[in-house]
Formats: C-alpha cells, structure tokens, sequence
C-alpha cells in the first residue's frame, strides 16, 4: 500500500513535537557539575605512601612524562645482629600533564597501588609548567579518587578481601579451639564454669 | 485636542505593539527551535532562561559598524531596510484584535486591500536590498524574492478574496462581525493557502531561498551590517505577526471563542496569533528548504488551483445560502 501523500510532512512535524516535550540533552556545565562515571580520566592521583620508587610507572610512560627522583637510606637492623637494610625514599614525583596523554599505563602497572585516577578535570592553567603537578599536588588529588565501583552480582571476591578473610577464618576457628579446650578442662570442676571461660577467651585471644 | 491625543495615543499602542510583539515571537523561536532540537536556547542574557537576548542582540547590532560598500547605491541600500520594515507596522495599524472601537488602531474600508498592498510594499525593501547591494549574492536573492512574491502574491490575494465574497465586504472588522463558526472548515482550503502563501512571502524557512546561505550567503542582506541587518531581521519577525493577526482575522474568527465572549475578545485574537506564530516557527524547525523550481511549482500547480477551487466553493455556497 502506498503511504497517504503528506503523512511524511506529518511524521515530521511529529518528530519534532515530541522531542520538544522530552528533556533536553544539553549540559550546563560551569553552572552543573557533570555527573562523570567512576572511572573517568581525568587527573591521576599519587598514593605516596604505597610508592616504593620502582619506577616501573615512569619506564612505561609513553610520553615520558613522569620524573621521579629518589635516595636510598640504611635501616638499622630489626633485630639486634641482623643486617642492615636500604630503603628507598621518594625525593620528587611529578606527572607533566601538558605530556601526558591519559593512556592510564602508569597506574595498570603500578605493583604497589600507588596511582589511581581521579574523575576532577579542571585544571586548566594559564603557564604550561603548572600542568606538571609536584608530589604534594598529586598527593591532593587522592582525595578526589571516587571509592571503586561495587561488584556485580555474583562476581568472585576481590583476592585481597579472600586473604583476609582466609586469615581471620583461620584465627576464629583456632580460638574455637581454645574455647573448646578450656571448656572441656572445666567439665572436671563444675561451679566455676562461668569465670574460667572468660578465662578461656583471654588466653584464646592472646 | 481631544482626537489629536486619542491618534497619538493609539500611534504609541501601536507603535509598542510593534516594538515587542515581534521580539516575544523572536524570543519565542530560539526556545521553541531549541527544546524541539533537544537544546535549551539561551539561557543567560537577562538571568531568567535569557529572556532578555534579544535585547542583547539588539545591543549588538547598534554597535556594530555601519557598513555601505563603495559600490553599492548609497541611497537606496541604506533605505531599504525601512522599506521592508515600515509596511508592517501601517498593517499592524489596520488589524482589529478585539470587537470595540477602541481595539483597532484605525478602521480601514477597504481593510483587505489595504492590508495586502502594504504587505506586497514590504518584498520591495528586499528588492531594493539586493539591487543597491552592487553584490552578486545580492542581486540572485532579489530576484529569487521577486520571483517569489509574483508567485505567492496570487494565492494570497485570491484566498483572502474568498474570505471577502463570504463576508460580503472588504472591512476587516465588518468580516468578523459577519463571521460565523462554520466558516472554519468551509474556508480551511483558503485558510491553509493563505498561511502557506504568506510563509512563502515573509521568507520564512521552508521557503527560504532568498536568503539560502549553503547558496548565496545570505541573499538581498548579505551586504548589511549593524542596525541596517538587525532592521531586516525585525522585519521579518514582525513579518510573522502580521501574518498571524491576518490569518487569525480572516479565517480563524479573530475575537470570536467559545466562552467570554465580551470584553475577552482581544484574549482570542492574541491566543490565535500565538498559535499560529507557533506554527510558523514548528515549520521552521521541522522542513528543510525546498528548490527554487521546487517552490515555484508548488504556487502554480497547487496553490492557485486550491485557492481558486475555493473561490468557486465559497460562491457555490454563498449563492445557496441566499
């Protein structure tokens, strides 16, 4: 069947009659902040305590655009006769962001989760040096990393939630143990049940 | 004294109706064409969903250099766009928006007449434009509009002759005191060709080929600059209103509604233009540009036809009538 002549000239002015009624998509930004997925671009923060100066970040940086500079310091033995140990200490680390093209290589490589990005994206700077932000500066831009995203339904535990919690199963059921023990010892000398289970606990926990 | 401060009086109600009326429908186009692209439009010039950008605009213009190319013809290009503006205004002057004296600048006899060979004025000062212009781009968009005026001229004359056979007068205010409910869907060919007529005449997209910028920059004004450029913009806008009060008058029954019938006559004739002036920009927004052999087509082979169908439908039933 061939369409009613002008039933095209009608869809249009239906099309545009219905996007008239539905919300705009336009963002006003300086006025809105945009609502960015957890995982967006846009500064990379420094976790420095987690840093050991490896350098892995700065090897694989395409742009070359992280320098790290660092010392390493001697630390006396943990126990007396031992052998001294060398630390090393971060001196700088700075990322030029007027280099760095957002490729994320640094924090997949990072072995110690040291770098994480941060959804913040306003710093724009008037002088390019200023876009190569100092330790401390990516030290402030941690506080701006968003909590990681939940996991799906269903999906397998984080390894290191599995570690700890291997741990502290292992723990529990050992004090069990002890509980167990001290009760059974106490089976003996009813009366007395009450305090040396506390007792019990208290040497368990030790 | 008493009648020269009634004319003056009447002159700056008028005179105000003209100075904003089109800027509500200017304002008006940038939200509508805007929420109906998924846009917000403007949004700071005056602090509340820029209402006032139109005033920003005007700003704008009025500061921006007045520029006369050395080759143009001095005079006229710098007449023109008073030649395109004015004429609505003298129309403005004549449309009744509500059914007492007072609500119409001043009673023309022959309204229609008067009505349309003003209007017909108004394509001159884009005329003159494109001539003065001494530009090539200037001088294909006169003509396009000149060929576009003779085209449309025709339909609109013969529909609002249709409008004037069924009322029995030529009176703007006497042919809506004659007018009665029924009169909608017997005129609605007319009405239909007088609107599209009328588009076509005030140059609004879709039949927008004078000023067709993927063409000819932008046709008669591609030389204006400054307050002249914003004059033609206005003219266009008020262009729009006129239209609108028109079509309301002629077929939609200006004043008449079905309730508040007295005193809110004017309230009708207002809520009718905004409709139509609605439309106006929804056409815009929705149609792209037809072809010039595209446009000329459509007058002669369908817009005369119709027109002229309805001429002898409205004849048909005026004779039974009696």
């Amino acid at each position: 069947m061939p369409p009613i002549p002008g039933s095209g000239l009608a869809k249009g002015l239906a099309v545009t009659l219905r996007t008239m009624t539905k919300r705009t998509v336009t963002a006003q930004y300086p006025d809105v902040q945009p609502e960015l997925p957890p995982r967006s671009r846009g500064v990379i923060g420094l976790f420095e305590e987690n840093c050991t100066v490896c350098m892995l970040c700065a090897r694989e940086c395409p742009d070359w655009c992280i320098y790290i500079d660092s010392h390493k310091e001697t630390v006396p033995p943990a126990a007396p006769g031992g052998r001294e140990r060398s630390r090393n200490v971060l001196d700088r680390f700075a990322i030029d962001f007027a280099l760095c093209m957002y490729c994320g290589i640094c924090i997949e490589v990072c072995p110690f989760d040291a770098l994480f990005w941060s959804p913040e994206f306003e710093y724009a700077e008037t002088d390019i040096h200023e876009l190569t932000h100092e330790r401390d500066k990516l030290r402030e831009w941690m506080w701006t990393v968003p909590e990681p995203p939940a996991l799906d339904p269903g999906a397998e535990e984080p390894k290191e939630i599995a570690a700890a919690r291997k741990t502290a199963d292992k723990l529990q059921a050992q004090e069990e143990r002890v509980a167990q023990e001290a009760r059974e010892a106490q089976g003996a000398q009813p009366g007395k049940e009450a305090q040396s289970g506390q007792a019990a606990e208290q040497e368990g926990q030790e | 004294m008493n009648d020269v401060l009634d004319v003056a009086l009447r002159l700056a109600i008028v005179f105000a109706v003209f100075m904003v009326v089109p800027l509500v429908v200017g304002q008006a186009e940038h939200k509508v064409m805007a929420h109906m692209q998924g846009r917000l439009g403007p949004m700071y010039a005056g602090g509340f969903h820029g209402w006032a950008q139109l005033v920003a605009d005007g700003v704008k213009f009025a500061q921006k250099e007045d520029v006369v190319p050395a080759a143009a013809d001095r005079r006229i290009f710098q007449l023109a766009p008073a030649v395109a503006l004015l004429p609505y205004l003298l129309v403005i002057v004549a449309i009744p928006i509500g059914p007492s004296e007072g609500a119409v600048g001043q009673v023309v006899d022959a309204g229609i007449f008067f009505v349309l060979a003003v209007m017909g004025v108004g394509v001159l000062g884009s005329l003159m434009a494109g001539w003065a212009s001494a530009n090539k781009y200037s001088l294909l968009g006169g003509l396009r509009t000149a060929a576009q005026l003779l085209a449309y001229e025709l339909p609109m004359l013969l529909a609002a002759a249709s409008v004037a056979m069924a009322a029995g007068t030529v009176s703007l205010p006497g042919i809506l005191n004659a007018f009665e409910w029924w009169w909608l869907p017997w005129q609605i060919v007319g009405a239909l060709v007088f609107f599209v007529a009328g588009l076509a005449e005030l140059q609004r997209p879709p039949f927008d080929m004078p000023v067709a910028d993927s063409e000819i920059i932008f046709g008669a004004y591609t030389e204006y600059t400054g307050l002249r450029f914003a004059l033609f913009l206005l003219a266009e806008y008020a262009g729009i209103v006129v239209l609108c009060g028109l079509t309301t008058v002629l077929f939609l029954g200006g004043w008449h509604g079905p309730l508040g019938a007295d005193g809110l006559g004017w309230v009708w004739t207002l809520l009718k233009t905004g409709v139509l002036a609605f439309v106006v920009i929804w056409l815009r927004v929705t149609y792209p540009r037809l072809r010039e052999d595209q446009l000329q087509k459509l007058a002669w082979t369908t817009l005369i036809p119709l027109a002229l169908a309805q001429i002898a439908l409205t004849g048909i039933v005026k004779v039974a009538i009696n």
